[in-house]
């Protein structure tokens, strides 16, 4: 970006150049315009090369035979979407999928809740507290799959053995048996992952509420319960649709800790809808498919999120 | 609310239950460094404590230094490409008009409302199209297109929060917009830069899905497809212990970043989570 020498003949300011002669001003705003997309030519750039292109591809991938090794063998409209209907793992993945949502939204917007109430107060406790909830958040979500895919093993994680040790279990405990261990052990992995997150985004609003409120509130002879449900979940409204924006999307589109702890056990009960899409198009090889299933995926994304967002603005206006 | 409101003698019950649960946050990452040295049947570090499942990691597939290097290399490309993208771009959304600004600004902030996994499946046929298939640098291009979202609102609302009258004085001095950037703006925004950096890093250091679906050459497979290999690779016995020694090298360089940096990361959330 060599716009450094440009400038150099109109050495004045946007305010200061009221008084000059209507051409010189007008120079100087051209030039500043051509400035400002100078500087915003590589994002530009970037975004429609890596971003709208693609996702127009996807839009055409997902009208046509297109497969992995074969690559684009022309349109086929309807056959992508209508080939979803008939894929026996589509409807158990969105309902698992939802399942999944809702377990780990509840659980982690409430513990995330508990948390931003704990560490509310300064002080070194308090900040030291903060620091050890917001510690495994640095870590990615692989290496924690990586790390609690060990946690759990039979073999050499901290839970069957040493029970095994004192005679309390005589075999393993088995996480990934039943639907609803292998949920729940994906589950307390992710809890454990974002709880920090979630504390970090409601504590932003909890420390946007004036202590005045709360005040004001106590003198009122409100107890502790009703100042927390009638002055402080009100005003967290807005920190609270943030984090269930969030937690909804990033929970949808799940697929790290699934393809790395359960890969689908017991008998592909456990799969997602992104680790449909990853298998569509790299297992069963047939990118158009998997690229009709990401446009729906997209689509009721978009969607929820538009809600979602309608939701916030009203909570904000009120 | 319950260490504030409670004084003397009733606080050591709060300390002993929030030090608990603070443990309980620690103990897995704890739990996986002690359990990488220890020893285990069916691994390397069969007898007494020791760094036998390291040895495991250096003589694995590629390699635990070129794998280690792989890393290093795409995060390091991403957070330069990201930065200089995002700086450059912020300054052009804060200080300047032009056609087309706008909708620019949303288009990368839409970046974030489009899944991974249904933008990566056309990037790997589009990057084969681009010689860029099994390569690290289009690996790179690929992530800093999903930290442009945030790393341009960040800097955007960087420079945004400098009073414009610095500017107008080097302007009046003759200065041109681009040492103005230079001099003036960019040591004002150093912790934005800092923010947008970290986050840059964890996301490139610690990214699955996209090398998943983006490199297919184990010798420049990053650390955490090489360690998900690994555990797969020996088949019957699984190499619990190398594992938890690969989550160790993958974790320790985010933990360090996380304690040196931490009011940068915390404050990449707070303007996140104020601005909605």
């Amino acid at each position: 970006m060599s716009t450094t020498g440009e400038m150099s003949e109109t050495p004045t300011n946007a305010s200061a150049s009221e008084a000059r002669p209507v051409p010189r001003r007008s120079n100087w705003r051209r030039v500043r315009t051509l400035q400002g997309i100078a500087y915003a030519l590589p994002t530009l750039v970037f975004v429609s090369i890596l971003f709208v292109l693609p996702l127009l591809l996807v839009f055409q991938m997902s009208a046509s035979s297109w497969k992995l090794l074969q690559g684009n063998k022309g349109l086929n409209l309807p056959t992508n979407f209508t080939a979803i209907s008939s894929n026996q793992l589509f409807w158990p993945a969105v309902v698992f999928t939802i399942e999944y949502t809702v377990v780990v939204t509840v659980l982690l917007i409430g513990l995330g809740l508990g948390l931003a109430l704990l560490v509310q107060s300064s002080g070194r406790w308090v900040s030291g507290l903060r620091t050890s909830f917001l510690l495994p958040g640095a870590v990615g979500l692989a290496t924690a799959s990586l790390l609690f895919w060990g946690f759990y093993s039979p073999t050499i994680g901290p839970i069957s053995p040493p029970l095994m040790e004192l005679g309390l279990i005589h075999d393993p405990i088995q996480f990934f048996l039943t639907t609803w261990g292998a949920l729940l052990s994906v589950v307390f992995l992710i809890v454990w992952k974002y709880a920090g997150f979630y504390m970090l985004i409601l504590l932003v609003g909890l420390q946007a509420i004036s202590p005045e409120l709360m005040e004001a509130a106590s003198i009122d002879g409100a107890t502790r319960w009703q100042a927390f449900r009638h002055v402080t979940l009100p005003l967290l409204r807005p920190s609270l649709a943030l984090a269930l924006i969030l937690c909804i999307t990033g929970s949808l589109l799940a697929f790290d800790q699934f393809y790395i702890l359960t890969k689908g056990a017991p008998s592909n009960t456990t799969v997602t809808l992104v680790q449909l899409i990853y298998r569509e198009a790299f297992q069963r090889q047939n990118l158009g498919t998997a690229a009709a299933i990401s446009v729906i995926v997209l689509a009721v994304l978009l969607l929820l999120n538009a809600i979602q967002f309608r939701g916030l603005r009203v909570g904000r206006a009120s | 609310m319950t260490i504030r409101s409670s004084s003397g003698f009733s606080r050591t019950p709060a300390y002993v239950l929030t030090g608990g649960l603070a443990l309980l946050f620690l103990f897995p990452m704890l739990w996986a460094a002690i359990a990488s040295v220890s020893p285990q049947g069916g691994t390397e570090q069969a007898i007494g404590y020791g760094l036998g499942n390291y040895q495991t990691l250096m003589d694995f597939g590629g390699g635990l230094l070129q794998t280690f290097f792989n890393s290093a290399l795409v995060s390091v490309l991403t957070v330069a490409l990201t930065l200089a993208i995002s700086v450059l771009g912020g300054y052009a959304f804060a200080r300047f008009t032009f056609p087309g600004k706008n909708v620019l600004f949303l288009l990368t902030l839409a970046i974030l409302m489009v899944p991974y996994a249904t933008i990566l499946i056309p990037l790997y046929v589009f990057l084969g199209a681009l010689g860029l298939k099994d390569s690290l640098v289009g690996l790179a291009l690929v992530l800093t297109l999903f930290q442009l979202p945030f790393a341009t609102f960040m800097m955007r609302i960087s420079f945004e929060a400098i009073p414009i009258e610095l500017e107008e004085s080097a302007y009046v001095d003759g200065a041109g917009s681009f040492a103005v950037l230079r001099k003036i703006l960019l040591p004002s925004v150093v912790p934005g830069i800092v923010t947008v950096g970290i986050f840059a890093f964890l996301a490139a250091w610690n990214d699955f899905i996209a090398p998943l679906i983006l490199i297919n050459d184990t010798n420049k497979f990053p650390l955490p497809l090489a360690i998900t290999v690994l555990r797969q690779q020996t088949m019957g016995v699984i190499d619990y212990g190398a594992t938890e020694a690969g989550v160790t090298v993958m974790a320790v360089p985010c933990l360090i970043i996380f304690l040196l940096l931490q009011r940068y990361y915390v404050r990449g959330f707070m303007s996140g989570a104020l601005k909605g």
